[in-house]
């Protein structure tokens, strides 16, 4: 009978951008790799803003840029303070400082990744759901359970590179269910448009684009960001709020996307626009304290299974792509000791806390519930500061000392003293 | 731009639904709706959920498989949520 079972290196569940980052590593150091993805293919399940960073990625595939199915080169980043009519807009935009990011859509380039990889030689099966590990008598996880028939696949290690969900790792108990105050629901429309039109409302030239990131009176309350990324001939356009939130203040995710689409900052830019498709997704937004156990005996976790995003700056593409090498290079290295136990796959644990994943993830460990708990940074400073910046451009007579001080009294009528400063020394520690 | 419904929404999303196998069930009482379903009323991105004559009624032909159901339900373990089956469900064409 042992014979007749299919046995990998490596069982990679999942082929997003943590497990095909994995696969890749692994197949290039010759370990016979087998990716498993549900979808109908790689990226059919996928959804992000979607930046895509260069040094990541340039880790996994050097020169990537060069065949990569990449939308745009971004050389702006905007950030929008919205009122209900109004828009406080900060920006920075270098035409010199290509090739940092890149506006991707994942459907297109997980394909492409998955390409890659098989090409290196990994075997991509698409179509197949994973149910369940397989376990030793020991307790060691020794494989996967697929619902294909004679769907049973061994292997020395199993990655959980299966998103978000991870039902894997719930499954063997390693992971709670995610709380609902950990997770964004992000939902998104592409939205085509002619690449000249989209050039001339962003001021771009050539590749370049533009991304915009808002939030403000727009989500009501919510704790959220929206955002507007340029792709070639489309805009991605979505918001993600605390997946509590929507139940909280009662509020369907697709109507509010119809609300920010009519907003007098945005609705210019989208006119014209031909909705192509809309998607909702969760992010995992929960930071360093929702990070569950990433090792066990015979299985690693990686990308936003291990929950391993950054909300703050919009980094997950990132932490996904290091964490899948991260864990092909423990792999590999275990290999090294014959051996591929709990004791040498922890060493995953170890490169992750060497890297900028974790030391990013902790830095950030308190700030999402902090909004949560300050909602005044969504709600009323948005407001106080488009107040101020129309008292400021309103030339109507009054002197400018005069308009500084009812600047000061409508702050203070939206916040006490003691709440700015509050806010100010809370705000600080929680970001700086 | 002219204002879309939510099946305006769904209907651009590519999707083999699964027929003779929801992956979603509601295992619980419909009627309390205190538990986890009458908030997914609101949360869901894909309207699965719709409340008629105060119970919680869920269809899962439409799902986008995003997982915010099971969450909210899982206290109440009145849930049983599965992936759709290999190659069935949503196939995003943009992501």
């Amino acid at each position: 009978m042992a014979d007749e079972q299919m046995k990998f290196d490596v069982v990679i569940v999942g082929g997003g951008l943590a497990g095909l980052s994995a696969a890749i590593k692994l197949a290039e150091a010759k370990f016979e790799v087998l990716v498993i993805e549900r979808g109908e293919y790689s990226g059919a399940k996928n959804v992000m803003g979607g930046v895509l960073y260069r040094s990541p990625t340039e880790q996994i595939i050097p020169e990537f840029w060069k065949t990569a199915p990449l939308e745009r080169n971004i050389t702006e980043t905007r950030v929008w303070m919205l009122t209900e009519k109004a828009a406080t807009t900060f920006g920075y935009k270098n035409n010199d400082s290509t090739n940092n990011s890149f506006t991707v859509l994942r459907a297109k380039f997980d394909q492409w990744l998955a390409g890659i990889a098989e090409k290196k030689g990994a075997t991509v099966l698409t179509g197949n759901t994973v149910l369940d590990v397989i376990r030793s008598n020991e307790g060691k996880i020794i494989g996967v359970k697929t619902d294909a028939p004679d769907g049973d696949v061994y292997a020395d290690v199993v990655i959980a590179a299966d998103g978000v969900n991870s039902m894997l790792s719930k499954k063997i108990g390693l992971h709670k269910e995610i709380k609902k105050d950990q997770v964004a629901l992000a939902v998104k429309e592409v939205i085509t448009l002619p690449q000249k039109v989209i050039e001339d409302r962003f001021n771009l030239t050539g590749n370049n684009g533009a991304t915009i990131e808002f939030m403000g009176a727009i989500s009501k309350g919510m704790v959220g960001v929206g955002f507007i990324y340029t792709n070639k001939d489309s805009l991605s356009l979505g918001m993600g709020c605390l997946a509590s939130d929507f139940a909280k203040f009662k509020i369907k995710p697709y109507e509010l996307l119809e609300e920010i689409k009519e907003h007098p900052a945005i609705a210019p830019l989208i006119e014209g626009g031909e909705v192509k498709e809309y998607m909702a997704h969760l992010i995992p937004e929960g930071g360093y304290k929702s990070i569950p156990p990433l090792v066990t005996d015979g299985m690693l976790v990686c990308g936003d299974a291990a929950m391993l995003v950054n909300g703050i700056h919009r980094e997950g593409s990132n932490m996904a792509m290091i964490s899948g090498k991260l864990a092909a290079e423990t792999i590999i290295r275990a290999r090294e000791y014959k051996e591929y136990s709990l004791r040498t796959l922890s060493y995953y644990k170890q490169l992750l806390s060497e890297s900028f994943v974790f030391s990013d993830l902790k830095k950030y460990k308190d700030t999402m519930s902090y909004m949560e708990h300050n909602r005044q940074f969504m709600n009323i400073y948005p407001e106080i500061i488009s107040d101020a910046m129309n008292e400021m451009i309103t030339v109507d007579g009054v002197t400018k000392r005069q308009k500084e001080w009812k600047i000061l009294f409508n702050t203070l009528s939206k916040r006490n003293p003691f709440g700015l400063l509050k806010d100010a020394f809370g705000i600080g520690r929680r970001m700086i | 731009m002219k204002k879309m419904t939510i099946e305006d929404k769904l209907f651009l999303v590519k999707n083999n639904v699964d027929h003779d196998h929801p992956h979603i069930k509601i295992t619980g009482d419909e009627k309390d709706l205190k538990k986890g379903l009458e908030a997914m009323t609101y949360a869901c991105p894909a309207n699965c959920y719709t409340l008629e004559g105060g119970a919680v009624k869920f269809a899962y032909e439409n799902c986008l498989e995003c997982g915010t159901c099971r969450i909210f339900c899982d206290e109440f373990n009145n849930l049983e949520w599965n992936y759709p089956r290999g190659s069935f469900g949503i196939s995003y064409r943009c992501g």
